[in-house]
């Protein structure tokens, strides 16, 4: 069952529809609520290797519905720390819940690259000016 | 962008539109998943009516049927119906389509929306005298109900596949056709453009899950029916796509010469069906190593792998070979299968 529309407070979000939660020099990444809805649901994620690196703004995996396939794209750079196995065996996890079903997890190199991404009410403005 | 009598309906009901074919259509309403397992397990509603039809008559229009459609129309009597191809010189395909036999004088024939314009012209210019073809696209809606459940759900009396009759729901005048593009039970019903709107309505409080473009795909994919302009174009050839069975080579019809060549001398390449070994998901347009392409992919809900068509070198053609797919540069293992890829489990 799809998840509700929500862009929980306290994460971070890039405009190519990624979340980041920030903790301390690490971050868990994901896609938005609107990404997943856009995309249907998820049948396939293919991720990373992990010990490999993200790039902001640049793809570090896809996503992949029935229907269409999407680069991932990173919100900020960093060693990638870990692959979520859960949603590699299952994707549907990010339609149930797209915060839940994170894709990686990074160690950031330029902390200061936070500061480039929104905050959920700029975001939620953001897309309401789509 | 054109629209079905149905267009409000999809709207109201919160589908996603895409644009298809010169249309804007639902490609799904809560997902295609979900929409998917409703035509194999119970009933769905597709609306269709971005389909073309064309009434053929007069006293010479089976003879002009029978020489620009591959198979033999003689083999249906009034009420049935016959899936066939209208082939070019080059025995490639212009459409794929059914001819319901009206009567002797009086046939219909339903073409994809894409190719309507192309197939309209193409017969209308090899008219014969005493045969007329007339687009009547615009006066008509299709809805297909597809599923195990679905002429239980209509209240409709069982029939042969193939066949078709006047008949009504819930006080709707319809064609019945017992023809479809799932591989399940169902029927296409066609009715007049005014009356879809109640028959969608009637069709959904009977229990029909409605269901978009995007269910279509992957229900068709699973039993191997080709999408033209993936699968089957103007340059591919019903042997190479393995319709040999549709073409009635022993009479004479458009391309007759050139397929009964590739028959005799055997197809350099073969549309095949196959299943992904590894997570991924095959797509329209990748390669497979050796000199072959896919032509349609997607992920199979009920196998919840990637499945897809394309075709490959004969000699790899055999169900058990393994092949490689190009998924956006990672060589990605696929096996072909028989066809078609979904069997029910009887």
């Amino acid at each position: 069952m799809a998840a509700a529309e929500d862009y929980p407070e306290g994460l971070r979000y890039h405009r190519d529809h990624d979340w980041a939660r920030i903790e301390g020099d690490e971050a868990t990444c994901g896609i938005t609520w609107f990404a997943q809805d856009a995309l249907g649901e998820l049948v396939h994620f293919e991720p990373p290797a992990e010990g490999g690196s993200a790039a902001k703004d640049s793809s570090y995996g896809e996503v992949e519905s029935v229907k269409a396939v999407s680069d991932v794209i990173a919100p900020l750079s960093g060693e990638i720390l870990e692959v979520n196995q859960k949603v590699v065996d299952a994707p549907e996890t990010v339609n149930e819940d797209p915060y839940e079903g994170w894709l990686i997890r990074i160690r950031l190199t330029d902390p200061a690259e936070v500061d480039s991404l929104l905050d959920a009410d700029a975001y939620k403005q953001f897309l309401a000016e789509q | 962008m054109l629209q079905t009598p149905l267009h409000g309906r999809h709207v109201a009901a919160g589908a996603r539109l895409v644009p298809f074919a010169g249309w804007e259509m639902p490609v799904q309403y809560e997902g295609v998943i979900p929409e998917h397992r409703a035509v194999r397990r119970d009933c769905g509603v597709f609306d269709v009516s971005h389909m073309g039809q064309f009434h053929v008559e007069g006293p010479n229009a089976g003879e002009l049927l029978q020489s620009l459609l591959s198979n033999d129309l003689d083999k249906i009597g009034d009420g049935e119906a016959q899936y066939t191809l209208l082939t070019n010189e080059r025995g490639g395909i212009v459409d794929d389509l059914i001819a319901y036999r009206i009567d002797p004088y009086h046939f219909l024939v339903v073409v994809n929306a894409g190719n309507r314009d192309a197939a309209y012209a193409w017969m209308k210019e090899r008219e014969i005298r005493g045969s007329e073809v007339r687009d009547a696209s615009d006066e008509y809606a299709l809805v297909a109900v597809q599923g195990p459940r679905s002429i239980e759900r209509l209240s409709l009396p069982g029939a042969k596949p193939f066949t078709h009759a006047m008949g009504e729901v819930d006080g709707i005048e319809v064609m019945v056709n017992r023809t479809g593009y799932t591989g399940e039970l169902g029927c296409e019903l066609m009715c007049a453009d005014e009356d879809a709107v109640a028959l969608w309505e009637a069709v959904v409080a009977r229990g029909a899950v409605p269901c978009g473009l995007g269910a279509r795909d992957t229900l068709r994919l699973e039993v191997c029916y080709p999408l033209h302009g993936n699968d089957i174009t103007q340059e591919t050839d019903a042997i190479s796509a393995g319709l040999g069975w549709t073409c009635a080579l022993g009479k004479d019809f458009t391309g007759a010469d050139r397929l009964r060549e590739i028959k005799e001398a055997g197809p350099e390449r073969t549309l095949v069906a196959f299943v992904m070994e590894e997570k991924a998901v095959p797509r329209q347009g990748m390669p497979i190593a050796g000199g072959g392409e896919v032509t349609s992919g997607t992920h199979s809900p009920m196998l919840d792998k990637g499945i897809g068509m394309g075709y490959v070198p004969a000699a790899a053609a055999g169900p058990g070979n393994e092949l490689q797919i190009d998924v956006r540069g990672k060589d990605r293992g696929a096996t072909v299968v028989p066809k078609p890829i979904y069997k029910r489990e009887e």
